[in-house]
């Protein structure tokens, strides 16, 4: 069952975490569990997103939440590298467009760079960044790797050794994967944490795996006696066996996850609710703790 | 199971594959797009359509989905449907992935005024970059497949599943993207030493374009300005196109159905996107939303935690366990429908439909038909 070595003292010993995963997963629950457990440990946390939705700041409210985009990061990296005078105009023109359209993946990278930034001023303990959505995590943590294959000088191929060193430094940032014991997520993840070893040459830690069903055993209904209307046990018994196959494949695709992908697994519960609030990602945190 | 369905199903969501000659799916990612869109796509092809489904979604779920288990090409591929109760479909099914840069590269090719001004750009490595990075590039190409598709005589209804993009309605704005790179003022202004016929390289005199030079190097700033350079005399037939498929995607035979699942975020993210599309005075035809947990019985959830104590009282563990899971998916159920009301009051309760989850994980045409035969009461 539940690995008892990595938890969470692994998942948050670097000063940065990138959660990464396909839409729909729970990289959001799993990037405020993690903040949460962390900050619950004494540390200081910050979390950024960067999507600009508000989710995050209601999951930890507490928490100091920031959001990065890739239009103001690129502004600041042009302050920042020499263009104070015309950043302003680079903006206004849309040149600015255009740039990151000449060298893909220098959105990305300027936003990789911010994090790396945050990351040196020494404010925080660890990091948690809720990573992009859907399929553009690996374009994302692969821009510094594209970039120093095709830029071969000035500042934007600086910033690209930097961040590469930093994704490659277990020390200094750690990817963690998120996937739901289903088909099509674990083959993604599986799929996924094999290319973050080929393109951006980074190692996973461990992978999460959101939404597991952890409730007490269910027997066979039809071997339980039950008592009451006859409406009532044919509803318990429905549910008992609707329940027991959802679990048979959560437990067959779990398997297949630890058969292919040799990582240790953190599994958070699935609440019965339709989407989390504070209080949900306080216990899944204290569910991931451990002894403090 | 007893999960409850309006009658009304069928004749929505069944006029809708009947009527439509286009249906987009829009939704946040992962709640299930594709699925709805190939149960469309099946359904359709049941009711006597010829039915092309075109996904943008690189895992391929689709292409499982359907069992081609060589993935999809970037041509339409007939799928081979089963025949359900002795009944072949009298339509057909088609699917197809988008190859974003191959369809990049077609309707430069379409666009240009000879081969040789296509190779041009086609070659040039800063369009390169373009046809795989340009945000919305994935969209404006998902838009093209969907007027070229159109007017296929293949085919007579498309569906298309939307890009997963943080903003849905980046689709709606698709159409016009390059025609709005085209206008930027960087594109005049990297225009300019042609116009002027001025050489090349006295670009890098222009501070702005020296300041970008310094950032990128000389090298991709110089692909740059030849690419512009080469595009020139295109703009209107994109531009024209652009218009065409706006046009397309405001047809009445045209119909959004939003895709969600029963979650708070889904939920607020089409409610929003609804909205959006009413707005920009497209047809929103119907919710369709996904894995919605089913209800079992039609008891209250303090019935079946009350029965769970009592069983525990009398020691029954076994029992007890049952009714504890009775009250728990009842109380997950009637979240879940909770969730939905607000899409309800956004679009009208009947165009709100539900697809329960299903005791198994839908990864093969069997699911997928039984998700068709729970939307349509066939």
């Amino acid at each position: 069952m539940l690995s008892k070595s990595p938890p969470l003292a692994d998942l948050v010993s670097s000063n940065i975490v990138i959660v990464a995963g396909k839409g729909g997963v729970g990289k959001t629950t799993v990037t405020a569990v993690l903040a949460r457990a962390a900050a619950d440990r004494g540390m200081r946390v910050l979390v950024v997103e960067l999507d600009g939705k508000p989710t995050l700041a209601q999951l930890v409210p507490d928490l100091d939440v920031r959001h990065i985009s890739a239009s103001d990061a690129l502004e600041d990296y042009l302050q920042e590298h020499g263009f104070k005078r015309i950043a302003k105009r680079l903006a206004a023109t849309g040149v600015i467009d255009v740039v990151s359209t000449a060298a893909p993946g220098i959105n990305d990278l300027v936003v990789l760079g911010k994090i790396k930034q945050l990351e040196r001023s020494g404010e925080f303990d660890l990091i948690v960044v809720d990573g992009p959505a859907a399929g553009h995590a690996i374009t994302f943590l692969s821009s510094a790797t594209g970039l120093l294959n095709s830029v071969r000088g000035g500042p934007v191929r600086t910033q690209a050794e930097d961040v590469s060193a930093m994704l490659c430094d277990p020390q200094r940032c750690q990817i963690v994967l998120v996937t739901l014991p289903e088909s099509t997520p674990v083959t993604e993840a599986i799929e996924t944490s094999f290319s973050l070893e080929d393109r951006v040459g980074v190692q996973l830690v461990a992978i999460v795996v959101d939404q597991v069903d952890t409730g007490c055993e269910l027997a066979d209904p039809e071997t339980i006696e039950l008592d009451g209307a006859k409406a009532h046990v044919d509803a318990a018994r429905a549910a008992a066996v609707f329940r027991r196959s959802r679990r048979a494949v959560q437990t067959a695709e779990l398997d297949r996850l630890s058969r292919e992908l040799p990582l240790p697994q953190v599994r958070l519960a699935a609440l019965p609710v339709a989407g989390l609030a504070a209080d949900d990602v306080a216990k899944l945190a204290a569910s991931i703790a451990g002894e403090p | 199971m007893s999960s409850s369905r309006p009658d009304r199903n069928d004749t929505l969501v069944g006029e809708l594959v009947d009527a439509a000659d286009v249906i987009v799916c829009c939704g946040s990612g992962g709640v299930g797009k594709t699925t709805a869109a190939a149960v469309l796509g099946i359904e359709a092809a049941r009711r006597g359509r010829r039915v092309v489904v075109v996904t943008i979604d690189p895992a391929r779920r689709l292409a499982d989905a359907l069992g081609l288990d060589g993935g999809l090409s970037g041509e339409p591929q007939l799928i081979a449907l089963p025949a359900v109760g002795g009944e072949l479909s009298t339509g057909q099914l088609w699917a197809m992935m988008l190859d974003t840069p191959a369809m990049f590269d077609k309707v430069v090719r379409a666009n240009a005024a000879d081969d040789e001004q296509a190779d041009r750009i086609v070659h040039n490595r800063f369009y390169r970059n373009m046809a795989d990075a340009l945000s919305g590039t994935q969209e404006f190409m998902a838009s093209e497949a969907l007027h070229e598709l159109h007017g296929d005589e293949r085919f007579d209804l498309v569906i298309v599943d939307t890009p997963p993009s943080r903003n849905a309605l980046d689709f709606l704005d698709a159409p016009g993207v390059l025609t709005r790179f085209l206008d930027h003022k960087a594109f005049k202004l990297l225009m300019l030493p042609t116009r002027t016929g001025l050489k090349v390289l006295s670009v890098a005199t222009q501070p702005l374009l020296k300041a970008i030079g310094r950032v990128v190097g000389s090298e991709v700033l110089a692909d740059t300005v030849s690419f512009f350079q080469s595009f020139a005399g295109m703009e209107s037939g994109f531009r024209d196109r652009a218009d065409a498929v706006g046009q397309l995607l405001r047809e009445s035979t045209t119909k959004f159905v939003l895709v969600a699942s029963p979650q708070h975020d889904t939920v607020a993210e089409a409610v929003w996107f609804a909205e959006q599309l009413v707005a920009h005075e497209f047809v929103v035809s119907a919710a369709v939303v996904n894995r919605v947990q089913p209800r079992f019985g039609d008891g209250s959830v303090e019935d079946a935690a009350a029965r769970c104590s009592n069983a525990t009282e009398r020691g029954d563990h076994a029992a007890a366990a049952l009714w504890a899971n009775l009250a728990e998916l009842r109380t997950l159920a009637d979240a879940h429908r909770c969730e939905l009301a607000p899409l309800r009051t956004a679009i009208g309760a009947e165009a709100v439909v539900e697809v329960p989850q299903l005791a198994t994980d839908v990864h093969d045409l069997e699911a997928l038909e039984a998700i068709a035969q729970h939307l349509f009461a066939r």
